[in-house]
């Protein structure tokens, strides 16, 4: 009986194109109209300056625990470019940038941070999954979702994200699998930001790269420089290419850093280096995009200040509406709502019973 | 009419409902050409094909999850988790999504699935695969847990149950699945979830059950009727949660005496929320305390014991006559 290798064909590789010191390899840069560009970079400057904002308000106890993205833009950006109105997004929980990519409302996003249900509202015309707290648990939907697509027999295709501590969850394993024996037209979109709170990447997996756990499973996987959104958007074009096409489910490990905390209430200082933090400041995916778009003249000096103030002004705008919007929110009473499509009689008792304490309260109020 | 055993009616219901709505599917492990271990999706994968016939790899936490994405999209999932002793794997699926679409997006998703399951003893079998874990379901905001009792409820329960547009965890007794037949009529027939049934009526006693616990609840009611000439009433639940409590508090404000009775633990078991609905409804009318007939707070032996564990009539006959000599 011999003992050999087997031949596992499948191969994975990393891709750059746009490396963090702007340059450009000229044989790999992808032909994407101007305006397109433009507006990848307007989504990426969106993302960075919202996030800025949201943490001074959340500074300031406007807003409550938020989850920043800065650093991830192009990793976010340049995949969710690829999608078209009818094809789904299923995120986590930093994937502002792209959610607002996908048409969800600055306000909503706002009012959702300040605790209110109804900003995690998706209107009718979005294909978005809310945010998923659990880690990873929402990656298996995903693959339901393309399931049904493949069933209705339609070609869209649907992209999920999630980070690099979901893929120790065991439902990130069930999710490649079952997508991988189904052939789902799903994108998986890993965003390697480094660090799962306190833990880094090489305490939570032994592998070298957290895509080859693609070959496990039958699916093509391809790394890329997160922080090149060229790179991403050529990764995921592919990838949005073959699901379209009914060639099944691909998994994209974008290398990023979270520039920031966990959350708001995360200390980063606690588990890692400055130095860590400056390198990664060096690989910033705005900095680079801005240098490459200046240099091939699809941007100005000029252009790029205008597009600044049009975005600070968006921003503000969206605050002072979410919180006009707030004034009108927050009747407790509405926590009874949406349980069921019909209330059972048990919580239409309960609510009767909310309801009346609270009259007593405010009774027990106004007599002092 | 035919006469059915419970897999067959379960069968029925499954047939019909796929072929009056293409958006049923159903999946799980070995429901395909396999039947199911218990053969309730026995030949429907000759009729849909393996379309609509799902074999999923194992993974527990897989197939509820990806329901809930095929919900998401319109579908009308009925997936099987082989044993209810391995929902664990999925339960924070459960917990953390299908309950909670239709909350977290106010209204706009929803996942209208069913996760069917074989539950509770009696039928020798290993480790996992015999114990009673409705009340964790039923302790779930947004989740509808219903326990049929018998073929014909099983098959209306469980139209019933893919029509709902909330997510339905959906407990089959693995004891009753071919213990006995009944008429089930070939026309379509459904039950309401969330409604308890009165399926005998009586002036003495409330004996309040659900699920296998049916028959020896029945059991000992007739011998209740035959030895003292007390006349129980008996409610069968059929929906654990939402908790219908409109007719055993009727009942109870009329007989002044209960007896609650469930194979699951006794402590935190549906049985509690159930005295306490009557106490908190029936109290002034009460004639005696209430009695508990359950499983014991341990695990489910395995089957040299579990005959000891289980309640049965004498146990039910036992507590009822300790509840009216009170």
């Amino acid at each position: 009986m011999p003992r050999k290798n087997i031949n596992i064909s499948d191969k994975i590789e990393t891709l750059s194109i746009l490396d963090e010191h702007g340059k450009l390899d000229e044989d790999l840069e992808p032909d994407i109209p101007e305006d397109e560009l433009i507006k990848l970079l307007r989504g990426m400057l969106l993302g960075r300056k919202f996030d800025e904002r949201m943490l001074n308000l959340q500074r300031q106890g406007r807003i409550g625990t938020f989850a920043p993205i800065s650093g991830q833009e192009a990793a976010q950006i340049g995949a969710i470019a690829l999608l078209r109105s009818s094809d789904w997004m299923v995120p986590a929980f930093r994937e502002t940038a792209a959610e607002i990519w996908r048409g969800r409302s600055l306000e909503s996003v706002i009012i959702y941070n300040s605790g209110y249900c109804e900003g995690a509202q998706i209107p009718e015309n979005l294909n978005n999954l809310p945010i998923s707290v659990p880690v990873g648990s929402q990656i298996l939907h995903a693959v339901g979702l393309g399931w049904a697509m493949k069933y209705r027999k339609v070609d869209d295709v649907v992209m999920t994200i999630f980070g690099d501590g979901a893929t120790s969850e065991g439902d990130f394993h069930e999710a490649l699998n079952f997508a991988g024996v189904f052939q789902t037209p799903v994108i998986f979109v890993c965003q390697n930001n480094q660090w799962a709170i306190s833990i880094p990447v090489h305490k939570q997996t032994r592998s070298k790269t957290l895509v080859q756990k693609a070959l496990a499973y039958g699916l093509p996987g391809i790394q890329v420089d997160g922080n090149d959104v060229l790179a991403v958007y050529v990764a995921a074009q592919e990838a949005v290419a073959r699901a379209r096409a009914g060639g099944g489910p691909t998994l994209i490990e974008c290398v990023t850093y979270r520039m920031t905390m966990h959350t708001t209430a995360d200390d980063p200082t606690r588990y890692r280096s400055d130095e860590e933090v400056e390198m990664w400041r060096k690989r910033d995916p705005i900095e680079r995009f801005q240098k490459y778009l200046l240099s091939r003249g699809t941007l100005s000096r000029d252009k790029l200040e205008g597009l600044e103030a049009e975005i600070l002004t968006q921003i503000q705008t969206a605050i002072d509406q979410a919180e006009a919007e707030m004034t009108s929110l927050g009747d407790p009473v509405d926590m009874f709502d949406h349980s069921y499509e019909q209330m059972p009689a048990y919580l239409m008792e309960q609510k009767k019973a909310f309801l009346a304490e609270l009259d007593e309260s405010r009774e027990e109020a106004d007599n002092g | 009419m035919a006469k059915l055993t419970m897999v067959q009616a379960l069968n029925l219901a499954l047939q019909q409902e796929m072929r009056n709505d293409d958006n049923v599917i159903v999946l799980g492990e070995d429901v395909g050409l396999d039947g199911g271990v218990f053969r309730v999706t026995e030949g429907l994968i000759q009729e849909f094909g393996e379309e609509r016939v799902v074999d999923t790899p194992l993974a527990e936490s897989g197939i509820v999850g990806m329901s809930i994405g095929m919900s998401l999209y319109g579908l009308k999932p009925v997936c099987e988790i082989q044993f209810s002793g391995f929902t664990y794997q999925n339960f924070h699926q459960i917990e953390n999504h299908a309950a909670r679409f239709r909350w977290r997006t106010q209204g706009r998703y929803t996942v209208p699935m069913v996760l069917r399951s074989p539950y509770g003893g009696g039928v020798r079998a290993l480790e996992h695969h015999s114990e009673s874990r409705e009340a964790y379901w039923a302790h779930m905001p947004g989740i509808k847990m219903v326990i049929p009792s018998g073929p014909r409820n099983a098959r209306a329960l469980l139209v019933s149950a893919i029509r709902d547009p909330d997510p339905v965890i959906f407990f089959e007794s693995k004891a009753l699945y071919r213990a006995f037949r009944e008429e089930v009529p070939e026309k379509e027939e459904t039950l309401p979830l969330g409604k308890s049934q009165v399926v005998r009526e009586g002036k003495d006693l409330t004996l309040i059950a659900y699920g296998a616990m049916m028959r020896p609840t029945l059991e000992a009611a007739t011998e209740l009727q035959e030895k003292l000439g007390v006349e129980a009433e008996v409610i069968d639940l059929l929906t654990v949660s939402p908790l219908d409590d409109t007719l055993f508090v009727k009942s109870v404000l009329k007989t002044g005496r209960a007896v609650v009775i469930h194979e699951a633990p006794r402590s935190f078991g549906a049985g509690a929320e159930i005295v306490s609905r009557l106490m908190e409804k029936s109290f002034y009318y009460l004639e005696a305390p209430i009695e508990r007939v359950t499983g014991y707070d341990v695990v489910i032996p395995l089957y040299s014991r579990e005959k000891e564990y289980l309640p049965n009539a004498h146990r039910i006959t036992r507590a009822a006559k300790k509840v009216l000599a009170a």
